[in-house]
């Protein structure tokens, strides 16, 4: 196996630099030659190079499957008694299968791209070459730095040393590969961006499919960093769903560039505005995701998550410097064609929210990109470290993202070119007076009622940020709202349909600005979810048998503790009955888990998941007297999160899907229905 | 209208304190001393996590680091007396944030400038581009910004729009 992937590899590599090569001859020549055949077998290979990388990728799971552990990297990643899909999820669980699966999804994404090339064949042609020098960029690591097919040094061994096991979750066998196909994806939109710079692209088709590629990667980016945090919240047993962690914030900067690229293109589309910001965005996007896959892969800033430090992060930083001077490079050269069409009428106006917007995400990224870097850089300056933690991303982020949220619920409702004071007035009075509403029920309801009741701004900055935050929520939700209800509205007043069909009909008819709407609302359910961790309260008790804990309005009491056996790991837990009002309602049994082949040992919490709020329980360790550590933690509204996260997912795709056309209405003379009638009639 | 500025002046005053005792209210509690404090400080075995997150099987350092925390909110030391102890015994990565003081300040002060030099980016972007001549036609004539384009103008957004 050892064998046919590293061979698959290599012919993988030629093929890259072939389809690169070849292709770059065949635009550089003129398009009547016989180059032009050439271009044609540069995008074959490049479609091959997908089932080279496919080969050896399933070289790499069936080595798994098969206990080859002569592979040094199945050893280190794998055992015997390993279930069935972590074996699968092997690929992506160390840095040599990692670094293979990214240039498999690279070239899977190359195969579609080359596919679709009659779209427009010499705007795919240029993508398909920038693209084609990732790939022998990655190809190149893969097979030189950090092959995956190397063989093990010394006697062969009887059994593996197994999978990280925090690793050993369901969560992981899906999260790392939405995060790739987020990465990796925004390469196909670089790849669209630099290719029109080069060209000089006349008009607005290339953002038109950039549009839609980086929306498919960006919703696969968010799934990822969703199912990261409900991961670390499910497994990591420390009460909370993101630490603002470096790896952590690799992810986070792409997302929020891409984000940004997502709204301003909207400015380029309908004005012909922002066609230099959005080429630096598509690019800063792409260069973002490359900058955290070296960040977490050179050892360079510490991280839990980090990948052991390596020599590739030499590899990432020449990738990066080149890509940038490639690009600045022709921006320089080609920048002339970038000309705005439009200029800005009016501040009020929808294209000013979009810069703001888009002022707001930058910063943001600044924010966590300064803040990821600030402990070398003191390092450089000072000569010691410092600790950049939740508290200094907390202090900074929190505002920006509050007037993100504003935004949100403004932006949406301004008119395009210019904005009337009374269109302001009335589009603003109800949602504001609602959300008002909703945020003083929210500080004068008794807090008896739910945690987030009774939330007094005075008492807390996190108390403030929390209320602010439910106003903001409430306003954006009234304004989408408003607007799917008055355009409903029109179309039932129109065709005599009932509201929920004319609103079904009115998202039909344009699924980018709805499907829109539906992405903000599952940020803002997201958002109400993060608001809850201000309210958080958490407990910790040496609990024998018979033991009582209170934790918020919850009596917990130890009926068993225990242990238990399989060959892939030992496990000790506590058995905790739940009380609340006097009732019994449920039994929860954290968990502490030894996995044998690593010799190593992790917690698993167990979650008791409502609506208003999560009880969280982990199973710390065992104190001199063998009695469980038990730690309870009361987190409300985390389920909020979640939900959001699904309606975001929801939102994006139906974004995605082609709009129905306006049925066009052609109004018939009414002479004709009184015509005369024809005399022997 | 000296009697109303006067009044009016009070009438903050009381406003400023009232919000003081709130906030200032249950600072000395212990337990939630304990809490804030807590979070403010990392574990220092190398999980990279917040001191009272930090909850990895066989930690060599967060029990010991909390019972010091906890002893010493119990004598009454104050926050930033916490916070020197703790960097002089593990060293300056056990602040789970920056402090204000030295090049440390730089992380704080960072953010602001970048916002505040943003905004006033964009605003000069807005002007600079409200300013700018209207881009010409093809056959060099401007377009009209008469009422009647206006209206043509909304007729169209709205009906694109839905």
């Amino acid at each position: 196996m050892a064998v046919i992937g590293d061979f698959a590899l290599l012919l993988a590599l030629a093929l890259s630099v072939y389809s690169f090569a070849a292709g770059l001859l065949a635009l550089l020549s003129a398009e009547d030659s016989g180059w032009a055949r050439v271009g044609e077998t540069a995008r074959r290979a490049g479609i091959v190079v997908f089932g080279a990388v496919l080969l050896a990728a399933i070289a790499l799971v069936a080595s798994a499957f098969r206990d080859d552990f002569s592979i040094a990297y199945i050893f280190h990643h794998s055992n015997r008694d390993l279930p069935g899909p972590y074996k699968f999820a092997v690929l992506w669980s160390g840095q040599e299968g990692s670094l293979l699966f990214w240039a498999l999804l690279l070239s899977g994404y190359g195969f579609v791209l080359r596919l679709r090339y009659k779209t427009d064949p010499r705007l795919f042609a240029y993508a398909s070459v920038i693209l084609a020098a990732v790939q022998v960029f990655f190809l190149s690591l893969v097979y030189f730095a950090a092959n995956p097919f190397g063989l093990i040094e010394g006697p062969l061994r009887a059994d593996g040393s197994g999978l990280n096991p925090l690793l050993q979750y369901p969560e992981m066998v899906i999260h790392p590969p939405m995060l790739y196909l987020g990465y990796v994806g925004f390469t196909i939109p670089f790849a669209f961006a630099l290719g029109a710079l080069i060209m000089k692209y006349p008009g607005e088709k290339w953002i038109h499919i950039t549009r839609r590629w980086t929306m498919v990667t960006w919703g696969f980016l968010t799934c990822g960093i969703f199912l990261g945090s409900h991961w670390a919240y499910s497994v990591l047993g420390w009460g909370g769903y993101w630490g603002w962690d470096p790896v952590e914030n690799a992810s986070l900067m792409p997302w929020l560039v891409g984000t940004a690229f997502l709204h301003s293109v909207m400015m380029q589309e309908k004005r012909g505005m922002l066609k230099v910001w959005n080429m630096w965005l598509v690019f800063a996007t792409f260069w973002l995701a490359i900058l955290g896959t070296f960040l977490t892969r050179s050892g360079i800033i510490s991280s839990v998550h980090a990948f052991a430090q390596s020599s590739i992060g030499t590899w990432f930083a020449w990738f990066l410097a080149v890509s940038f001077a490639v690009f600045v490079f022709f921006f320089v050269k080609n920048k002339s064609g970038l000309r705005s069409e439009h200029k800005l009428e009016a501040l009020v106006s929808r294209e000013s929210s979009f810069l703001f917007n888009n002022l707001l995400f930058l910063l943001l990224t600044l924010d966590v990109l300064w803040g990821t870097w600030f402990p070398k850089i003191s390092e450089l300056v000072q000569g010691n470290k410092v600790t950049v933690g939740a508290p200094f991303y907390n202090r900074v982020a929190i505002p920006v993202a509050l007037l993100l949220l504003l935004l949100t619920a403004v932006g949406p409702l301004l008119a395009w070119r210019k904005t009337s004071f009374e269109s302001v007035k009335r589009n603003f009075l109800w949602p504001t007076i609602g959300a008002l509403v909703v945020a003083l029920f929210v500080m004068f309801t008794p807090a008896g009622w739910g945690s987030i009741f009774g939330l007094k701004p005075w008492h807390d900055i996190s108390y403030f940020y929390s209320l602010m935050t439910i106003f903001l929520s409430a306003l954006v939700t009234f304004t989408v709202a408003s607007e799917f209800y008055r355009g409903g509205r029109v179309i039932s007043e129109k065709t005599g349909q009932g509201m929920f069909a004319s609103m079904v009909q009115l998202t039909h008819r344009n699924t980018r600005r709805y499907g829109g709407y539906i992405v903000h609302f599952g940020v803002v359910l997201a958002m109400i979810g993060f608001s809850g961790a201000a309210l958080n309260q958490e407990k910790e008790m040496e609990m024998g048998y018979g033991d009582h804990m209170q934790i918020s309005n919850y009596d917990l009491v130890c009926r068993s503790y225990t242990q238990d056996d399989n060959p892939n790991q030992a496990s000790e837990w506590a058995l905790i009955d739940v009380y609340q009002g006097g009732q019994k309602i449920g039994t929860m049994t954290p968990q502490r888990l030894f996995y044998k082949a690593s010799q190593q040992a992790s917690t698993k919490p167990d979650i008791r998941q409502t609506f208003k709020e999560d009880l969280y329980l982990v199973y710390e360790g065992q104190n001199d007297k063998g009695q469980p550590v038990i730690k309870a933690h009361v987190n409300p509204m985390v389920i909020w999160i979640w939900i959001g996260a699904w309606v975001i997912v929801l939102g994006t795709g139906l974004a995605l899907v082609e709009p129905a056309p306006v049925p066009v209405t052609v109004r018939v003379p009414r002479m004709v229905e009184r015509a005369a009638p024809v005399a022997g009639d | 209208m000296m009697v109303r500025s006067n009044s009016i002046r009070r009438t903050l005053h009381c406003a400023l304190v009232s919000l003081a005792v709130c906030i200032f209210a249950g600072a000395g509690d212990p337990s939630s001393r304990f809490t804030e404090i807590g979070h403010q400080l990392m574990c220092i075995c190398g999980c990279g996590q917040i001191l009272l997150e930090c909850n990895h099987v066989g930690c060599p350092s967060s029990d010991s680091m909390r019972n010091e925390l906890m002893a010493a909110v119990t004598r009454g030391d104050s926050d930033s007396l916490v916070q020197q102890a703790f960097v002089q015994k593990y060293g300056p990565t056990v602040l789970a944030a920056p402090t204000t003081a030295g090049f440390d300040r730089a992380a704080w002060i960072m953010p602001i400038v970048a916002l505040l030099l943003g905004f006033g980016i964009v605003i000069l972007i807005v002007r600079a581009w409200r300013n700018r001549p209207e881009p010409m036609l093809a056959d060099g004539v401007h377009a009209s910004p008469g009422a009647e384009l206006e209206k043509f103008r909304e007729q169209a957004r709205q009906e694109t729009d839905l």
